[in-house]
């Protein structure tokens, strides 16, 4: 059994008339069937209004399927008695670090969500300190929260999401609106995170964040277009073409200078413009 | 058609706690038809500076002329300024309020209080810069597009007001792939079709590059690199030190030339990387 397993999922949502009446609108997904294994590093692409964030909302229910079933952890998500409990192990952290930090306080805004998890105050505690530091914000921990930059504050939301001790985070657009090392920093998070044994699933416009995962979905109009490993995706222009996608940087250098597909990385390329 | 910059300087929070100097002794000059990237890491006064140019703050010191008017004198009415300099904001879609794409990006004319008529050219042309087809859009909602095209009926909603100076606050973040080389297309043709002066800040170094005429680069309210893209991208260390970086090809190309004796190359697009490196494979070494 997979960690989260999507089956047939669809999500049409409701278009109001003017007169008030409701009818069926547009399908935001239609037939998803997806497994994601636990630990694994997965990156989900495709353009704006292809689905993506309909699909990482429908994965720890703050969207409920029209039709078909997403089980997490053995969990449905239609089963409010489960919600609480499927919430507590998916976490998500936003596009935008404004929109997500809600105290004053650096600590108290990472103590938020164990706090209403009803969690023992030292428990909170030890909590919120290890996130912070996991995040390389302790330091930061008494400063108030307007007081950071625009990645410190997407390194808290990251940190209270941490605090709840969640077997599985949704990044969304994490990095969309950082800065060059804002956005580093924050990949770097993620992929230590991931390393911890996190599962991590990265919704992302930037290839060169895609790149680092294990398994790229690229979602199309609300299905999914294909589901690869990065080296099998990039290396298949025509799709990349098709889903509205480009070439990481190093890729697209490899294949503009014409250099064979097993120079991996830089090292190699360097070696490759040695030897020659 | 010019934009000078004298001397800037602004105190956030002055003579209070927290009082921040937010732009200190910034000056710079933008020529006819030109475009101007601007970065700097967040925090670093690239919105303060953006706010000084149409008005929205005024500076503690110092001057800003459009042309040969000085904005900063406090004579000019901000509605002349506004006309003038067209500021478009980060993620602008958020800021579509109309029941339909026409009279949105009518919103701004019709407060200049034009008549019908030129309203309405003008919101043709407007979207037609942007690269929305006007019959086709003029009746929808503007919600019902997609982000990429959302973006461009707020830009043009602001090319409506015919501005002399446009300035775009991070156009490209949160696009997809193909949406943000639309947006760069659109930048493109709304230099070569209007002339105005454009000034595009971004996080984006590749953009940057490719865009701009002229670069400079903020740091603690202080301009410290200023020039070329070439030239401001050949300081990769002190980029990097201050929270930035290079364009993806120049920091591919300057570790090769660490790795490699003898290669070199001051690429800053993939393109150009391909063709040293391509160069430099043929070569005899």
């Amino acid at each position: 059994m997979s960690y989260i397993e999507i089956r047939n999922l669809t999500v049409q949502f409701m278009k109001i008339n003017e007169d008030g009446s409701e009818v069926p609108g547009r399908k935001a997904l239609e037939d998803i069937s997806l497994d994601i294994e636990k630990g694994s590093f997965v990156a989900v692409v495709g353009m704006n209004g292809s689905g993506k964030s309909t699909l990482a909302k429908c994965l720890n229910g703050l969207i409920l399927p029209t039709k078909g079933d997403v089980i997490v952890d053995g969990m449905n998500t239609r089963d409010e008695d489960h919600l609480w409990d499927i919430r507590s192990r998916v976490g998500m952290v936003f596009q935008n670090p404004d929109n997500q930090i809600v105290s004053s306080i650096v600590e108290d805004d990472v103590a938020f969500g164990p706090e209403n998890l009803g969690i023992e105050p030292a428990e909170i505690r030890r909590r919120v300190n290890q996130a912070l530091k996991q995040v390389g914000m302790y330091d930061q921990r008494l400063k108030g929260a307007h007081m950071l930059s625009g990645g410190q504050k997407q390194r808290i939301a990251i940190a209270g999401a941490v605090a709840m001790r969640p077997e599985c985070i949704i990044f969304d657009e994490p990095t969309a609106m950082l800065d060059p090392k804002g956005r580093e920093n924050v990949m770097n998070i993620i992929s230590e995170l991931n390393a911890d044994g996190i599962t991590a699933i990265l919704i992302t416009h930037f290839m060169s964040e895609a790149v680092e995962t294990d398994r790229i979905i690229v979602m199309n109009a609300g299905r999914v277009l294909c589901d690869r490993t990065p080296a099998q995706l990039f290396s298949d222009t025509e799709m990349i073409e098709r889903a509205g996608l480009e070439l990481p940087p190093f890729i697209e250098l490899r294949e503009k200078a014409g250099l064979p597909s097993d120079v991996t990385n830089l090292e190699k390329m360097a070696a490759y413009m040695n030897n020659r | 058609m010019s934009i000078t910059v004298k001397n800037l300087r602004y105190i956030y929070n002055k003579e209070m706690p927290g009082e921040t100097v937010a732009l200190d002794d910034v000056s710079f000059e933008i020529s006819d038809g030109s475009i101007l990237g601007v970065i700097g890491h967040t925090g670093s006064g690239k919105s303060t500076l953006l706010q000084h140019l149409n008005g929205l703050l005024k500076p503690e010191s110092g001057d800003v002329f459009i042309d040969d008017v000085c904005i900063t004198d406090g004579k000019t009415e901000l509605v002349e300024i506004r006309r003038r300099v067209g500021l478009v904001f980060q993620y602008p879609e958020y800021q579509l309020f109309e029941e339909t794409v026409a009279k949105d990006v009518a919103f701004g004319p019709r407060n200049l209080g034009l008549d019908d008529e030129e309203i309405k050219r003008r919101v043709k042309h407007a979207l037609e810069i942007v690269g929305l087809d006007y019959e086709d859009v003029k009746d929808n909602s503007p919600f019902e597009h997609s982000g990429g095209n959302k973006r461009k009926i707020a830009i043009a909603g602001v090319l409506a007001m015919e501005p002399k100076v446009l300035i775009l606050d991070e156009p490209t973040a949160g696009l997809d792939p193909k949406a943000h080389r639309e947006i760069l297309a659109m930048v493109r043709r709304i230099h070569d079709s209007t002339g105005c002066i454009i000034i595009f800040v971004s996080h984006n170094m590749a953009d940057i590059a490719s865009m701009a005429d002229k670069v400079i680069v903020l740091n603690a309210g202080r301009i410290v690199l200023e020039g070329t893209p070439a030239q401001v991208f050949s300081h990769g260390e002190e980029l990097a030190a201050m929270g930035l970086d290079v364009p993806p090809a120049r920091e591919m190309t300057d570790k090769l030339s660490r790795l490699i004796p003898g290669f070199t190359s001051e690429a800053l697009s993939i393109t150009q990387a391909a063709d040293d490196i391509r160069n430099f494979i043929s070569s005899d070494k």
